[in-house]
C-alpha cells in the first residue's frame, strides 16, 4: 500500500484527476436527482408493491401484466391520438399566424400581443374556464353553435368527441407559442433570396414553398419538438376537464399512471408504466432529433 | 402511550361496563353507556394538559376552515397549543398514507373520510383505540354523550371488532332534491318508491324544454354512490362474510338497470361526464326535476345570487326500494394517530372538535350536517339559521335510515374506478349485467390481495 501511496502519478493522470474534481458537484446533483431516481424506479418496477404492504420481487411480471392490460393499451392509443392532433394543429395554425404577423399592417403589435395572451394563462385556470364553456346545456360553445344554426355538441361529455375537444383547448392555449417561435425564424431570414426570386417572376406561393418554408423549417421542427414534449406529458388540462372520462375515453398514459401511483398506491405497477412511458418518449425524441438533423440549414 | 392510560383504568367493574359498552357500540346501540357514567364523574379538567402542543392534519373544506377559525378558543380552554395543517382532500389522503407508512407521522390528530379511509386505517392499526380514554372519567368531558350522536355516525366510528378509532363529526346521507314547481305543474307527488321515482322521471322529462327528469353523477368514480343508493334499496350489499363481492348479484344488477335507465333515458345529454357540479348547475337553473346527491347542497340551492329555484326546492328522503328504504351514507370524523406521543391532549382536541357548540356552528355555517342531533335544535333556534325546515327533517330522517354508501374496504378508490367505468359504459348503452360481471371479476382479485396483505 505504501508503495502505491508514495508512487507519484504521471502528469496526465494528475491533470485528469483535477478535471474530475470540477465535475464532481454536477455529477453528484445529476446522480441524486436523475440517475438514482431512475435506477430506483427500475428497481421498484420489479416488485409487486402497494404502499403499506411488503414488497414482493416479481421480476418482469409488472411488464407482462401491462402487455396484457387493454386499459393501458387504450391509454397509449389515447396519448398518441391526443399528441398527434395537439402537435399538428398548433403547428399549422401557428405557422399561418406567424406568416400573417410577419407582414406589415396597422395595429400589428397590439394584435400580436393579444394573440399571445392565451399562452400566459395558468393551465388549470384555462381548463376550468373551458369546462364551463363545454357544458352541453349551459356552455357558451353550444350557444355559439346555435347562433350559426348548428346543432349542439356534447364536446368533452361524449366519448368520441372528448379528445378532439381537449385538443381544441391545447390549440387555443399553445398556438401562440408556435407563432412566436416561427416568427423568430421569419425575422432571421435573409431578404436576398426573395429579391432574386421576385426578379425571376416567382409567385407568392412559390416564394413560400421554395424559400420561406425550407428556411424556416428548422424553427418549425423546434416548435414541433416543444409541442410534442408538452402534448405527450399533458396532464393538468385533461385531469381538470375530463378526468380521463367519460369512462376511460380520454385516459392518457399520464392519467393512468397518476391513478396507479397516487390513487391506488400500486407503486410497482406505476413504476413499470413510467419505464414504458420513458421508452416511448425516448423513441419519439430520437425520431424528432433525426428529423431536426435532416432539416438543418446546410 | 395508550397502554399507560389502560393501566390507569384498571378497574375491573368499569372494564366490564366498558366491554359491554363496546359491544353495544359495535351494534350501533349506544344508549345509556356513556351518560350515566359521565353524569357521575366530577374530576374532568380541561386544563389537565396545559402547555402541551399537538399537531392536527385537517382537510381543506368548510369544516376544516371552521375548526381552524376556533382553534384559539380550544387553546384558551385547555392551554394546549394547536399546530394545524389543512390541505385538499386528495392530497391529505396521500399524505396520510405516506406518513403513516413512515412510522413517524407529523400529526397527532387526523381528519378521516370514513368511506375512503376507515378500513385502510383500521387494518393498518394507524389510529388509537379511544375506548380506554372514553372509560377514564378524568379525561372525558361529561358532555360527550353518545345518545346525542346519530346512529349512522357511530356505526362508522366503531370497528367490527369493537375498537372505537375516531369520533364522527359530519354525516353526508344522500337525498333527492326535487323541483316543486315542475312537480306541481304536472300534478305529480314526490315519489315514495323506486317505481314511482322512475315514473316521475319519465313524466317530468321534457327534452324539448331542456328539462331532465332526473340528474345525477355519470362521471366514473363519482357515479358509484348513485348506483349504490339503488343497490341498497333493492336489498343488495357489497361484500359477503367470505370476502366475496356481491356486486353482480340480481339486486346489484337491478340497481344498475335503474341507474342506467334514469340517467340515459331521463338524464340530460352528456350526463356520462357529469359530476356533482354539473348536476348542481343544471338543477340550479331549474332544468332538472330530481337530483340525487349528498345532503350538503342546500346553501347554493337557496342562494338567490346563484339559484333560480330558491324556495322551490323540495328535500326528499331517498324513496324506498323493493326491499328497503336506505339512504347511502358518507361521513367524516377525527382520530388520534397510533404513533402520537400526545394522546391525552389529542383526545381533548377530539372532544372539543365534536362538542355541541362546534357541531351547531357547522350547521349554522352550512359547513356540513353534524352528527349530533342536538345541533339541529340549537341551530333552528338561532336567528341566522337559514336552511329550510324540510331540509332538517330530511336530514334527520335520512340519517336514521342510512347505511354506508360504499364498501368498507381498503382499495375503495379502485372499487369506485372499476365500477365507475362500468356505470359510465351503461349510460352509453352497455348491458348492466355484463358490465357488472366484468367489473366484479376484475375487482375481486384486487380485494382478495388487499385483505391478504
Amino acid at each position: 500500500m505504501s508503495a502505491v501511496a508514495t508512487a507519484r502519478p504521471g502528469f496526465l493522470a494528475r491533470r485528469q484527476r483535477s478535471y474530475f474534481l470540477f465535475i464532481v458537484p454536477a455529477l453528484l446533483v445529476v446522480g441524486a436527482v436523475i440517475i438514482f431516481p431512475w435506477l430506483f424506479t427500475l428497481w421498484m418496477s420489479a416488485f409487486d408493491w402497494k404502499i403499506g404492504t411488503t414488497p414482493h420481487f416479481v421480476g418482469l411480471d409488472n411488464y407482462a401484466k401491462l402487455a396484457a392490460n387493454t386499459r393501458f393499451h387504450e391509454a397509449v392509443g389515447h396519448t398518441l391520438y391526443f399528441t398527434v392532433l395537439a402537435v399538428i394543429f398548433p403547428l399549422v395554425l401557428g405557422t399561418v399566424a406567424a406568416l400573417i404577423f410577419h407582414r406589415e399592417f396597422p395595429f400589428r403589435g397590439v394584435l400580436r400581443s393579444i394573440f399571445t395572451m392565451p399562452m400566459m394563462a395558468t393551465p388549470v385556470a384555462v381548463a376550468l374556464v373551458w369546462t364551463m364553456m363545454f357544458h352541453p346545456q349551459q356552455g357558451v360553445l353550444n350557444y355559439l353553435l346555435s347562433l350559426v344554426g348548428l346543432p349542439p355538441s356534447l364536446w368533452v361529455y361524449s366519448p368520441t368527441l372528448v379528445i378532439p375537444s381537449l385538443v381544441l383547448v391545447e390549440i387555443w392555449h399553445w398556438t401562440p407559442l408556435v407563432m412566436l417561435i416561427v416568427l423568430g425564424g421569419l425575422a432571421a431570414l435573409p431578404i436576398e433570396p426573395y429579391e432574386s426570386a421576385r426578379l425571376d417572376g416567382a409567385s407568392e406561393w412559390q416564394l413560400f414553398r421554395y424559400i420561406t418554408f425550407p428556411l424556416v423549417a428548422p424553427f418549425i421542427v423546434v416548435a414541433a419538438v416543444i409541442r410534442t414534449i408538452d402534448a405527450i406529458k399533458a396532464f393538468d388540462t385533461i385531469y381538470v376537464i375530463s378526468q380521463g372520462g367519460p369512462g376511460t375515453a380520454s385516459e392518457t398514459i399520464n392519467l393512468y399512471l397518476y391513478l396507479q401511483a397516487f390513487a391506488f398506491y400500486n407503486v410497482g405497477n406505476a413504476s413499470a408504466v413510467v419505464v414504458v412511458f420513458f421508452a416511448l418518449i425516448l423513441a419519439l425524441a430520437m425520431l424528432l432529433l433525426y428529423v431536426r438533423q435532416r432539416t438543418k440549414w446546410t | 402511550m395508550s397502554d399507560d392510560i389502560r393501566d390507569d383504568a384498571a378497574d375491573s367493574t368499569r372494564r366490564r361496563l366498558l366491554q359491554a359498552g363496546a359491544s353495544a357500540l359495535a351494534l350501533g346501540a349506544i344508549p345509556g353507556v356513556m351518560s350515566p357514567r359521565a353524569q357521575a364523574q366530577t374530576t374532568f379538567d380541561w386544563k389537565r394538559y396545559k402547555g402541551e402542543p399537538i399537531e392536527v392534519l385537517l382537510v381543506k373544506s368548510p369544516r376544516g376552515d371552521l375548526l381552524t377559525k376556533y382553534h384559539k378558543e380550544f387553546e384558551e380552554l385547555t392551554g394546549i397549543s394547536v399546530g394545524s395543517e389543512m390541505i385538499p382532500e386528495q392530497q391529505q389522503r396521500q399524505k396520510a398514507v405516506i406518513e403513516f407508512n413512515s412510522g413517524n407521522p407529523s400529526f397527532d390528530v387526523i381528519a378521516l373520510s370514513y368511506h375512503v379511509q376507515k378500513r385502510q386505517f383500521a387494518k393498518n392499526n394507524w389510529l388509537t383505540d379511544l375506548r380506554p380514554m372514553l372509560a377514564d372519567k378524568a379525561v372525558t368531558d361529561p358532555n360527550l354523550d353518545f345518545n346525542d350522536f346519530a346512529k349512522g355516525g357511530l356505526n362508522y366510528a366503531v370497528e367490527p371488532d369493537g375498537r372505537v378509532n375516531s369520533l364522527p363529526m359530519n354525516l353526508d346521507p344522500w337525498v333527492v332534491y326535487y323541483n316543486k314547481e315542475l312537480f306541481d305543474a304536472k300534478n305529480i307527488a314526490y315519489p315514495r318508491t323506486f317505481a314511482e321515482m322512475t315514473d316521475a322521471a319519465a313524466k317530468l322529462n321534457d327534452p324539448g324544454k331542456g328539462v331532465a327528469g332526473f340528474v345525477g353523477r355519470g362521471l366514473k368514480n363519482a357515479n358509484v354512490p348513485v348506483w349504490t343508493s339503488f343497490l341498497l334499496g333493492y336489498g343488495g350489499g357489497f361484500v359477503d362474510k367470505n370476502g366475496k363481492l356481491m356486486t353482480d348479484s340480481p339486486e346489484a344488477i337491478e340497481g344498475a338497470k335503474m341507474y342506467a335507465l334514469l340517467l340515459s333515458k331521463y338524464g340530460p345529454a352528456g350526463v356520462a361526464g357529469y359530476n356533482w357540479n354539473e348536476s348542481q348547475s343544471l338543477f340550479l337553473q331549474g332544468k332538472a326535476a330530481m337530483w340525487l346527491d349528498g345532503i350538503g347542497f342546500a346553501q347554493p340551492l337557496e342562494d338567490p345570487t346563484k339559484s333560480r329555484v330558491v324556495g322551490k326546492v323540495g328535500y326528499g328522503v331517498m324513496p324506498a326500494g323493493p326491499k328497503k328504504q336506505v339512504s347511502a351514507l358518507f361521513g367524516d370524523g377525527e382520530g388520534i394517530s397510533t404513533y402520537s406521543k400526545r394522546k391525552g391532549p389529542s383526545w381533548y382536541y377530539l372532544q372539543w372538535a365534536s362538542n355541541k357548540m362546534n357541531q351547531t356552528r357547522m350547521l349554522q355555517a352550512a359547513a356540513g350536517a353534524p352528527v349530533r342531533n342536538s345541533a339541529y335544535a340549537a341551530a333552528q333556534n338561532s336567528s341566522d339559521f337559514k336552511a329550510p325546515k324540510q331540509w332538517v327533517e330530511c336530514m334527520l330522517k335520512s340519517a336514521s335510515i342510512a347505511e354506508p354508501g360504499l364498501p368498507v374496504i381498503s382499495p375503495v378508490t379502485e372499487f369506485r374506478d372499476t365500477f365507475g367505468i362500468a356505470l359510465t359504459n351503461m349510460i352509453n348503452g352497455a348491458d348492466p349485467a355484463t358490465e357488472l360481471k366484468k367489473a366484479t371479476a376484475e375487482f375481486q382479485p384486487v380485494l382478495d390481495k388487499s385483505e391478504k396483505s
